[in-house]
């Protein structure tokens, strides 16, 4: 399929595509079976530019949009969806202070951000506030000029190598979600440590960790936008977000596909190849179409977004949902076309599969997602009327 | 620091021919591709560079069209890049490349550090780097495996051995050969690939390096390749057959058939 990329878009594809063939691929089993965050890869994404792209030229970015940073998600998930999502996830800690930020912040964290010197997160998940996004309990009181922030955030991608951090906090319990704000934390700030490291199903090379905040104390210079704006920053941020989350599915289930195509190639039996059987034929050609059609919705929503869209929820909503859903079947596939040996370690597929079940999960579930994209539609009618 | 690095375009390995009345590598039309190992000599000064500040500087010797293997190395991490190209060059030996090198780098005058590949893909001589510190009059270490120390004059460097590592102290400038066990070189970024784009690649002509006519290309080369050929393989091997004792006795047989 033509996408019709510009020259600097084909250079950030081919160039994601050799770090994915030459410094993750090799690696990929490694990290996952240790467990291992892929620090030297980083460093390669680094000394690349890859983390110039998201960031604009006047903070030591190269000014690229979300379409690019999709293409460069999605080749470098082709081969590690753990590897690939520790990259998005970095977009994603960034996007608070690229879309809110104030101009003293994006000037001191954008171009350490933009050099790959150091990683971000983005800390809203707690253990009872995970889809009701409401119900987080962390605070962060007013002291002077400075905010103390209590609580623990779960699950936070990055969580312990990142070094720049905007959790989401009330600031005015009393408010409920219309009282949380955007803050930045940076580690090493006194009070705020690391819980738990989440040992995982898939997307084993990325850390998950838990922060934990004790009477951490940050300047108030350090709310993302203005104290109670926490639940917009945090609405606009994941919406911004997830083409990228779809990109992450359509990279790894292109890698399946590939994977699915070249095992029934060369697998015998009853003399012949199993790609010569139809139902084998039927299910790589479901895999294809439903690959493509995920990939182009998930293109159009980032090129949505690049054209200066002022709401895209519902696009968002939708390039995640379509695209990790797909991707969810095509590695179940995948492996099904493997037969036995696709369930086995020394296959790359399992492994996929084992990667595609979180997609469905993280950055709003599947089902969450498809309440957004139904309140947009149900919206829409009643404004109309 | 300045360092200069000095790179040579060769074909991709795949698809070499020979020119059968020069004797020399057909180079129209074949695929160019940077000298492997000069990719950790490359490497090696942007991570130089990286440590202790100042610029690379890469050279290379060849036709016009090497223009290309050195704008990749801009986007590899290279600051500036000069081709040394006139007609008067073509057909250089080593000593000849050597000569007209060593022009170059004197004119380039203000440096600290050489370095070249062990060698190159296609003459496989590994003769180029120390010809040239012979002719700049300055240190050279061949298979240079790490830096472990560098400031202004001086160098501590391993060199790799059969059987392991030298550590060699040496004064600066010098020239080193690396070997690829030194580094991973990187890939090339999106900013440098941009710059390798516009930057204007300068091109010094034989006039402009002050070399003599006579020591170098074809005229000044003191050695010829008078013919390049697959040696063909003439022994053959064979298995003793039996115990031990059988074998031995076989074994003295044929070697006294030979003695």
């Amino acid at each position: 399929m033509e996408y019709f990329l510009t020259e600097q878009q084909k250079l950030i594809k081919g160039l994601a595509r050799r770090i994915a063939e030459e410094r993750i691929l090799p690696v990929r089993a490694e990290l996952d079976e240790k467990e291992e965050f892929p620090w030297a890869i980083v460093k390669d994404m680094a000394d690349a530019d890859l983390f110039r792209i998201f960031i604009p030229e006047q903070y030591e970015g190269l000014g690229e949009g979300c379409f690019a940073l999709c293409i460069a998600v999605e080749e470098l998930s082709r081969a590690c969806c753990g590897v690939a999502l520790t990259y998005a996830a970095d977009a994603l800690g960034a996007m608070p202070i690229l879309l809110y930020g104030s101009e003293e912040q994006k000037q001191n964290y954008l171009p350490e951000i933009a050099s790959g010197a150091r990683l971000t997160g983005f800390g809203l998940t707690e253990s009872q506030a995970g889809s009701d996004a409401a119900a987080i309990k962390t605070t962060a009181t007013r002291d002077g000029d400075d905010y103390v922030i209590n609580g623990t955030k779960q699950f936070i991608t990055n969580g312990g190598e990142a070094e720049i951090y905007t959790i989401i906090a009330l600031t005015d319990p009393l408010k409920g979600i219309r009282g949380a704000s955007a803050i930045i934390v940076e580690k090493g700030t006194p009070g705020f440590t690391f819980g738990k490291r989440e040992k995982k199903m898939g997307i084993r090379s990325s850390a998950t960790r838990e922060l934990v905040f004790h009477n951490c104390r940050v300047p108030k210079e350090n709310v993302v936008g203005r104290e109670g704006m926490g639940f917009i920053v945090t609405m606009k941020t994941l919406d911004t977000s997830r083409p990228g989350v779809g990109a992450l599915a359509v990279g790894f289930a292109q890698g399946a596909l590939e994977a699915a195509v070249a095992h029934a190639r060369q697998r015998h039996q009853f003399g012949h190849p199993v790609s010569a059987f139809q139902a084998i034929q039927h299910m790589l050609a479901n895999m294809a179409m439903e690959l493509e059609a995920a990939r182009a919705l998930v293109y159009a929503t980032a090129k949505t977004i690049d054209s200066g869209a002022r709401s895209y929820t519902e696009e968002g909503a939708m390039a995640k949902v379509f695209a990790t859903d797909m991707a969810m079947k095509v590695t179940t596939d995948a492996v099904q076309v493997f037969g036995g040996p696709g369930y086995m370690r020394d296959y790359p597929v399992e492994k996929m599969m084992r990667d595609a079940k979180i997609n469905q999960i993280y950055e709003g579930t599947n089902q969450v997602l498809r309440n957004v994209i139904a309140l947009e539609l149900l919206k829409r009618k009643a404004l109309r009327e | 620091m300045n360092i200069v690095v000095c790179t040579k375009q060769v074909p991709g390995t795949t698809d070499i021919k020979i020119d059968p009345e020069t004797n020399t590598l057909v180079r129209e039309g074949v695929e160019s591709i940077i000298n492997p190992f000069d990719t950790y000599a490359l490497e090696e000064g942007v991570r130089l560079r990286e440590r202790c500040g100042g610029k690379v500087i890469v050279i290379s010797m060849g036709p016009p069209q090497a223009e290309e293997a050195l704008r990749e190395t801009i986007s590899l991490g290279a600051d500036e890049a000069i081709l040394i190209s006139d007609r008067a060059f073509a057909g250089s030996d080593t000593w000849a490349t050597s000569y007209v090198l060593s022009r170059a780098i004197a004119r380039i005058a203000d440096y600290d550090v050489i370095i070249c590949g062990r060698q190159t893909l296609d003459g496989d001589t590994g003769q180029v780097g120390p010809e040239l510190s012979e002719m700049l009059g300055i240190p050279f270490v061949a298979y240079v495996s790490k830096v472990e120390e560098i400031k202004e004059g001086y160098m501590k460097i391993q060199r790799m051995v059969e059987e392991g590592y030298e550590v060699i102290e040496m004064t600066l400038p010098a020239v080193i050969t690396v070997v690829k066990e030194i580094n991973v070189p990187r890939l090339p970024s999106l900013r440098g690939m941009a710059k390798a784009k516009s930057v204007q690649i300068p091109v010094w002509t034989a006039e402009e390096i002050g070399a003599d006519g006579d020591k170098a290309g074809l005229s000044g080369s003191p050695t010829r390749v008078v013919k390049i050929f697959f040696p063909q393989r003439t022994h053959k091997s064979e298995m003793l057959q039996g115990s031990l004792e059988e074998q031995l006795d076989q074994l003295v047989e044929k070697l006294g058939e030979v003695i």
